[in-house]
């Protein structure tokens, strides 16, 4: 398992080169591994369906009890047959789709990352490692969706998804964590098995909350809908691989998989059934005022997202089987549909259904699989879209509450559904010819049909055959969600009833409003002008705010005056070090005056003099020699306390400073007062203090104890262990090596910075 | 910068190879006696510096054959490469490893990982002082 998800990262890192050796047909080769990975998730399968789940752990970092463990159950075995099994159409669809681009290299990278991100994501049985890949999954879906990166729109767009994706991760970080306190455990398959413990926690309520958060931005739930749509400057291979199986379905997943342990309650059966139902109405609506082939699709797809939201929520077995086999009918037909939508785009040049008609004799086979797909979106008996759509109207009318806005947003969904499904498989393909940007002369490559062919007929085989998906993984799935086995099952024909009735009634009421879909558009025109105040507008000024602070705060503190930052580096270490003491309520320790030598008096009365004279002179290179001497008295100190080596360093830092300062002193303007006394006074006053302060702070330390101190160890140890009789040095380079290591790596960069700082100038003065 | 000073340009020549020397010295000597890498690159470096101003920039830079920023690269691998032998042995990072053994002229010679990080820090030190120093000095001109 271990192996499996590692290959995706090591494949993705030789990718570039595959392609450059197989050239054509590298979609095909690089499609091997997602194939590879089916095959292997598929060997999983007898075991789970038999209702097992497995676990299977790598210690990571055992000292933090963090391990890198996977849990194989109903859930997460369907979700990484999708992942894997739409990824290898996707990988041979982008393959001819993105053909000639010269970043096909770079976009197989990231998207077989991505997979490995996704498949690890949903397999992960540890938090930290779950979230480690959720993560992963937002940034590679920013670096897929902002894949042209030379178009503005792509870059902006790709920056929003990441920061609401980003910003909810955030959210789930810290809900996961307090679920960890709650539930005992960073393993969801021991905190699954303790489901009361952490509803009955005092943090359930706000570790709801957050999760929720996380799982909401990244499945696009209203208000965090805007971004999945605008998601859609990715290539399209990218939407409907992100936007049909995986990345939006991880909060879903998430939701899911946390169900036997947060579910259950009243707070979480109103939220969820509630924001899922407002998001699905939303998504369907939008999508059917949309024109744009992906942008129906993804607000279609936002459809989905609340639906499942909405299933989960409502929790009874129906609803949790409705639930699985929506997510399954939803992924097949939204990935034929997408990727027949970059059919439409590669041949036809056509990304607007009103751009769109009479296409199904130039492009017979796609329209036919379109159709076939659009169908199961729609609803319609016996595609397998109508097996999952029919529970779902099913659980909403056996709903626990909220039955009545339910049912109304779920008809109303289920007609505009319908409309939707009827705008994607009729538009393009029937009606008088249209003239589009491109003719399609011939029906697209096998490698872009392969997956439309194969993913529709599956709805349709599903469909016909419910059986297969529900003993095969349905069913399994959804007792993993529930945390007890179901005994419910999948049926095509379930008798008449109201599910049925009101399929029916929407059938009809969507082809109406299909029929009428011009008129219906026109009049809906207020909805754009709405929109401006909606939840993105809150997004740009969020962003126009962060801006704002940044450039205040840059203003303030990064002004470019050296002293400023001097003064509130020093101002801000003396304040610190002062309240401190005063909470802490610090003495300072006996002074022993009396004991001071008439030659350490005359050391200390040289260091006053020296300091003066820099301080008073008006000369620059008096001050450097002043400075100069201060260092080289404080030498003497250090050699006087028998720190050999510190005094030798200290000589040789002063020689070289004082040499650094003649160096600079050349460079400086002449010698001018420009800072008046007020000025002048309050440096003064910064400077006592903080001398005062760091004196009270040398003082305090005198008697301070508070450990034992190491330096007796280091004395003792110095010859034994470290075979050295020079003690300073065995430290810093055997006891305290990673000390220095850290230190030199300092100089380095500072050296490095100053190099830079010095060259630019240098450069710029010469243009 | 240049100084044009007879004396200290006769000095600086006599005095750059006794001085590196030196600062060899110190640093091998490290472990036992005041010195080490730190003292040592110090005092390579303030010789470098003294022939800067003995003589130019061009001469300063001719005589040091490598730029200072390779020092500093060179540093760092060092230190780094010193940590990794207790890593394979399965130690602690950084635990120090010491080879002892006689050798005919030089009698006894103790070498170690310790040794080489020293080296690496010595590096280091003179790399970043002159790469400091040598462009300001340049900048100068």
């Amino acid at each position: 398992m271990l192996y499996a998800i590692l290959s995706t990262f090591l494949v993705a890192a030789i990718a570039p080169a595959v392609h450059r050796v197989t050239g054509r047909a590298s979609g095909w080769v690089l499609g091997l591994l997602p194939a590879a990975l089916f095959l292997y998730f598929l060997s999983f399968l007898p075991a789970v369906s038999a209702g097992e789940s497995i676990v299977l752990s790598w210690p990571w970092l055992p000292g933090l009890d963090i391990h890198l463990s996977f849990l194989v159950d109903g859930l997460s075995l369907l979700f990484a047959l999708l992942i894997s099994g739409i990824g290898f159409f996707i990988v041979t669809y982008a393959g001819r789709y993105l053909e000639g681009h010269r970043d096909l290299g770079r976009f197989y990278v990231i998207i077989l990352a991505f997979m490995g991100s996704m498949l690890g994501l949903v397999l992960a049985d540890n938090l930290i490692a779950m979230f480690v890949f959720w993560e992963l999954t937002s940034i590679t879906s920013y670096l897929l969706i902002g894949y042209n990166h030379e178009n503005a729109d792509a870059r902006k767009y790709a920056l929003q998804g990441l920061i609401v994706t980003v910003g909810g991760g955030l959210a789930l970080l810290a809900g996961i964590i307090m679920l960890a306190m709650a539930g005992g455990s960073y393993e969801l398959s021991e905190i699954l098995a303790n489901g009361d413990l952490v509803r009955e926690h005092a943090l359930y309520l706000p570790l709801l909350i957050l999760i929720l958060i996380g799982a909401f931005t990244k499945s696009a739930q209203v208000p965090f809908h805007f971004w999945l749509p605008r998601a859609m400057a990715a290539p399209t291979p990218v939407s409907a691989y992100l936007h049909s199986a995986t990345m939006v379905k991880a909060g879903v997943y998430l939701m899911a998989r946390l169900n036997p342990s947060l579910g259950g309650t009243d707070i979480w059966f109103t939220t969820l059934a509630l924001f899922g139902a407002i998001t699905m109405f939303t998504g369907v609506f939008l999508a059917f005022r949309s024109t744009g082939v992906k942008q129906v699709l993804a607000y279609s797809t936002v459809m989905a997202l609340g639906t499942l939201t909405m299933l989960i929520g409502i929790g009874t077995e129906t609803a949790l089987m409705a639930a699985m086999a929506f997510l399954l009918a939803h992924s097949l037909y939204k990935g034929a549909l997408f990727m027949v939508a970059g059919i439409l785009d590669h041949e036809a040049g056509a990304k607007d259904f009103l751009q769109t008609g009479g296409l199904r004799t130039a492009l017979p086979i796609t329209a036919a699989f379109a159709i076939l797909a659009a169908l199961s979106l729609g609803g319609v008996i016996p595609l397998f879209g109508f097996v999952a759509k029919e529970l779902m109207l099913e659980s909403v009318l056996e709903a626990p509450g909220l039955v009545g806005i339910l049912t109304l947003l779920a008809v109303l969904t289920a007609i505009l559904g319908v409309a939707v499904a009827a705008i994607v498989g009729i538009r393009p393909w029937f009606g008088a010819r249209v003239e589009t940007p491109k003719t399609p002369h011939h029906e697209a490559p096998p490698a872009m049909l392969a997956g439309p062919v194969v993913l529709a007929s599956l709805g349709l085989i599903f469909g016909l055959g419910p059986g297969l998906a529900d003993e095969g993984l349905v069913n399994a799935a959804a007792a993993s969600v529930q945390g007890a086995p179901v005994d419910g099952y999948l049926a095509l024909w379930h008798g008449i009833n109201w599910p049925l009735a009101i399929s029916a009634f929407s059938l009809v009421a969507g082809g109406l409003l299909y029929w009428r879909w011009e008129q219906a558009r026109r009049a809906l025109g207020w909805v754009d002008r709405a929109a401006e105040y909606g939840p993105e507008k809150g997004y740009f000024k969020m962003m126009d705010g962060l801006v704002w602070i940044s450039e205040w705060q840059t203003r303030v503190l990064q002004n470019g005056y050296l002293r400023y930052y001097v003064i509130v580096i020093v101002a801000m270490t003396a304040g610190l070090v002062g309240v401190t003491a005063q909470l802490f309520d610090v003495s300072v320790g006996t002074v022993h005056f009396e004991r001071l030598q008439i030659h350490e008096m005359a050391i200390i009365a040289i260091l006053v003099a020296s300091m003066l004279f820099a301080v008073l002179t008006r000369s620059r290179l008096g001050a450097v020699a002043a400075l100069g001497s201060l260092g080289f008295t404080v030498a003497l100190v250090y050699v006087l306390y028998s720190a050999a080596d510190v005094g030798i360093t200290q000589v040789l830092v002063e020689t070289l400073t004082v040499i650094l300062l003649v160096l600079v002193l050349f460079r400086l303007p002449g010698f001018l007062n420009l800072s008046s006394t007020a000025l002048r006074l309050r440096d003064a006053g910064i400077a006592l203090v903080t001398g005062g302060m760091i004196t009270l702070l040398m003082l305090s330390t005198l008697d301070a104890r508070l450990f034992d101190s190491i330096s007796q160890y280091f004395i003792e140890e110095s010859e034994p262990s470290g075979y050295g009789r020079n003690i300073v040095n065995v430290v810093l380079v055997d006891f305290r090596a990673l000390d220095t290591l850290g230190e030199i790596f300092v100089l380095a960069l500072a050296a490095i910075g100053v190099y830079a700082m010095i060259r630019f100038r240098a450069e710029d003065h010469r243009r | 910068m240049n100084m044009h000073s007879l004396i200290l340009r006769t000095a600086g020549h006599f005095l750059l190879p006794l001085l590196l020397l030196f600062s060899v010295f110190l640093l091998l000597r490290g472990h036992d006696e005041p010195g080490g890498g730190f003292i040592g690159g110090l005092v390579a470096a303030a010789a470098i510096v003294l022939y800067l101003f003995s003589m130019d920039i061009r001469s300063a830079r001719k005589v040091l054959r490598v730029d200072p920023r390779d020092l500093l690269g060179a540093g760092m691998v060092l230190a780094v490469v010193s940590a990794l032998p207790a890593a394979f042995l399965g130690q602690a990072f950084f635990t120090a490893q010491w080879w002892e053994f006689t050798a005919p002229v030089f009698g006894e010679i103790k070498l170690s990982t310790v040794l080489i990080f020293d080296i690496g820090v010595y590096l280091v030190v003179i790399g970043s002082v002159l790469t400091i120093m040598l462009n300001l000095a340049e900048a100068e001109d």
